[in-house]
């Protein structure tokens, strides 16, 4: 069966980015597949790769990063929400002329149309947020 | 369909939404703090006892260990699940709704 998750709280925000996690592995692990996970509103915020948690602490960006690269997961952070937060790839860098880019491995910067689709293609659509 | 409430009865009303919105029949998966909905004798208690005849309630089994809420604690009929649960969950049920 065709999943898509979608994340709309930060990461150490409350728990969203945690469930949403664990919810996509569960999916992964019974076989079935993860069309997209689009990240919306705050949920921008899981894509920035220059978060450092504390060592002992999890690191929500890699986390997602990884098991992007594991299952070829297609990582799609909203463009509107992302200008608004700073959340910046190389061709939102040229575009806005900033002075760097911020998005981590495995994520992609792209339109509300991408979250449409995955709710008309995928058969369940799932989401996590505040 | 498969409705998720992930807010505490005592922070936010998503759970009577839910409820009042739900349909008899519905499976209704209390997941983060929406695991304090499932507490027997707590003044939101009669929100879920007053629905078990007509709807299946679930909590998230993880959520509830990361609280340090023991089973015990729980409205008679609930059903804990873990992560392959609620996807099992998702895949049985046609929709899912998640009320936040």
């Amino acid at each position: 069966m065709k999943f898509s998750v979608v994340v709309n709280e930060g990461p150490y925000t409350h728990q969203a980015s945690d469930s949403a996690y664990y919810f996509t592995r569960a999916v992964l692990s019974q076989g079935h597949e993860i069309m997209r996970v689009f990240f919306y509103h705050d949920g921008v915020n899981n894509g920035t790769r220059l978060t450092t948690p504390p060592q002992d602490d999890r690191n929500i960006t890699n986390r997602w990063s990884d098991l992007a690269k594991e299952h070829d997961l297609d990582l799609v952070v909203c463009v509107a929400a992302a200008q608004r937060r700073g959340i910046v790839d190389e061709d939102e860098q040229k575009r806005n002329s900033k002075d760097t880019n911020n998005i981590a491995d495995g994520f992609r910067i792209s339109g509300l149309g991408q979250l449409i689709e995955a709710g008309i293609q995928s058969d369940r659509l799932v989401a996590f947020g505040d | 369909m498969l409705h998720t409430v992930n807010k505490s009865p005592f922070e936010k009303n998503s759970l009577q939404t839910c409820l009042r919105l739900s349909q008899p029949g519905s499976s209704i998966l209390l997941i983060e703090d929406g695991i304090y909905g499932a507490l027997k004798g707590s003044d939101a208690a009669a929100n879920i006892t007053e629905h078990l005849q007509d709807r299946q309630f679930y909590v998230l089994g993880p959520d509830l260990k990361a609280r340090g809420i023991d089973k015990s604690r729980l409205i008679d009929g609930i059903e804990i699940v873990d992560y392959d649960g609620f996807v099992k969950l998702a895949v049985e049920e046609p929709k899912v709704q998640s009320w936040m």
